[in-house]
């Protein structure tokens, strides 16, 4: 039976993994390639390294960091930020990353999304949407939550699945940072809206946030980061309450 | 021993070639139709559309070379779906190594499938020290239905073929290069076989 994954987001920025609060006062959690060691060993299903630093010199910097990581672990991982072009999708993947994670690149050109899933295939290719409830609606924003668009979730995660995206990994602005849980009615909305893999992301605190989000949720995937990189849950413990929730899990 | 990654612009090469490095056995990366016809193990990758991985194995004349291959061969995901008669990907004709055609999942369950799955029914020295239901990481669209090739099998919508074999050609349908220590143990096997 296909397992639910749990997935520690590493956020880069010069090269060492920080996660901010809300998107802002970014902290230092360690060295990426480590800390991807460490994870991989405890059970981790993926791993996320989201580039936030994504200038053109910094990006030779991350393709690096793809490489040390890919010969260091042994399970997938997707890299994201900043990336536009399929010149940049094919530096990553060729350096050893599994898939392809954008962001504002498909929402300022869409098009991105088919000439990505034509040229590497569409289970490379994830596509994060950042999206905040604003009212009753759930708006796609863009540059970590500041910028609006014009696109409601439902609808721009129906556009980037016709499109050819193999994943949908969707942050709710309005529960990352809190640790207050995810955005679950959300989340089961998308999973019944699309029929590609959603990874859960934003607002994880607890054990019960995971439990929730794959039962209530629905979701395939669930990620956190600074609940991992300050051991406030440690992988392997949260993996044996899931199963003991009689969610599918790999030990 | 020699051991060649077969070159033709598809798939996540790097991770295979560092997964055998931490083994201790070097991958080259070939296209050389001599290279790969005198290496003790040939490994063919394959990340990308079927179709367009067909047209470019023609282009280069490995579509002939493959089939005709007597040492071990062992075809990674979109690797061994190139292995089997056809597939409904792109509607292409395979290499027919393996007597069966390759499907597109039922929108009854999500596609593409992306993750840790369990695999049984394991047969052949492929998966010695390898224990039933132990998970494999995979990611894909399509697969190969079970046939009389099957040597494992896995769960998703229904049983499909986990991985193949016929003679000295094998096919696993998983990614063993990013499945972890179980992986480590396959590519082991496959060096050992």
């Amino acid at each position: 039976m296909l397992t639910k994954r749990i997935i520690p987001c590493l956020d880069i920025k010069d090269g060492r993994t920080v996660k901010g609060v809300n998107f802002v006062n970014l902290r230092d959690a360690g060295d990426p390639v480590e800390l991807a060691k460490v994870y991989s060993e405890n059970g981790a299903d993926e791993l996320v390294f989201l580039d936030i630093s994504a200038t053109e010199e910094k990006r030779k910097t991350l393709a690096q960091l793809v490489l040390k990581v890919a010969k260091a672990i042994n399970i997938p991982f997707t890299v994201g930020g900043g990336i536009s072009s399929i010149q940049d999708v094919a530096v990553l993947l060729n350096n050893g990353a599994d898939k392809a994670s954008i962001n504002s690149s498909a929402v300022k050109n869409p098009q991105l999304i088919n000439d990505l899933v034509a040229k590497f295939g569409t289970q490379c290719i994830t596509v994060a949407i950042d999206a905040k409830q604003v009212e009753d609606e759930w708006i796609v924003h863009l540059l970590g939550g500041k910028v609006p668009t014009a696109w409601n979730l439902f609808d721009w995660a129906r556009e980037v699945e016709q499109r050819g995206a193999g994943e949908i990994l969707f942050t709710s602005m309005n529960n990352d940072g809190t640790k207050n849980g995810f955005a679950n009615k959300a989340l089961a909305k998308l999973s019944e809206t699309v029929n590609i893999p959603i990874i859960a992301s934003g607002g994880a605190g607890n054990v019960q946030h995971f439990v929730d989000a794959f039962k209530m949720g629905k979701a395939d995937a669930a990620l956190a980061a600074s609940v991992f990189h300050f051991k406030e849950i440690e992988i392997s413990a949260l993996k044996k309450e899931l199963l003991n929730n009689n969610i599918s899990i790999r030990i | 021993m020699k051991l060649v990654l077969i070159n033709y612009g598809a798939g996540n090469i790097k991770s295979l070639q560092f997964a055998f490095q931490r083994l201790g056995a070097e991958a080259i990366l070939s296209d050389d139709i001599e290279a790969i016809q005198n290496s003790d193990r040939v490994i063919f990758p394959g990340v990308g559309e079927a179709s367009s991985a067909m047209a470019m194995l023609r282009q280069t004349g490995l579509d002939k070379v493959i089939p005709n291959l007597t040492q071990p061969v062992l075809g990674i995901c979109l690797g061994m779906q190139l292995m089997c008669n056809s597939s409904e990907e792109g509607k292409t004709k395979g290499l027919g190594v393996f007597d069966v055609d390759v499907a597109k999942f039922p929108s009854t369950v999500k596609v593409p499938q992306i993750g840790w799955n369990t695999i049984t029914g394991l047969r052949t020295e492929l998966f010695q020290n390898i224990t039933e239901e132990s998970y494999m990481y995979a990611v894909h669209s399509y697969f190969a239905p079970v046939c009389k090739e099957t040597i494992a099998t896995t769960q998703y919508g229904s049983n499909y073929s986990a991985a193949l074999q016929k003679n000295n050609f094998y096919g696993v349908q998983f990614h063993p290069e990013k499945s972890s220590t179980t992986g480590e143990v396959l590519l082991k096997n496959f060096l050992n076989l």
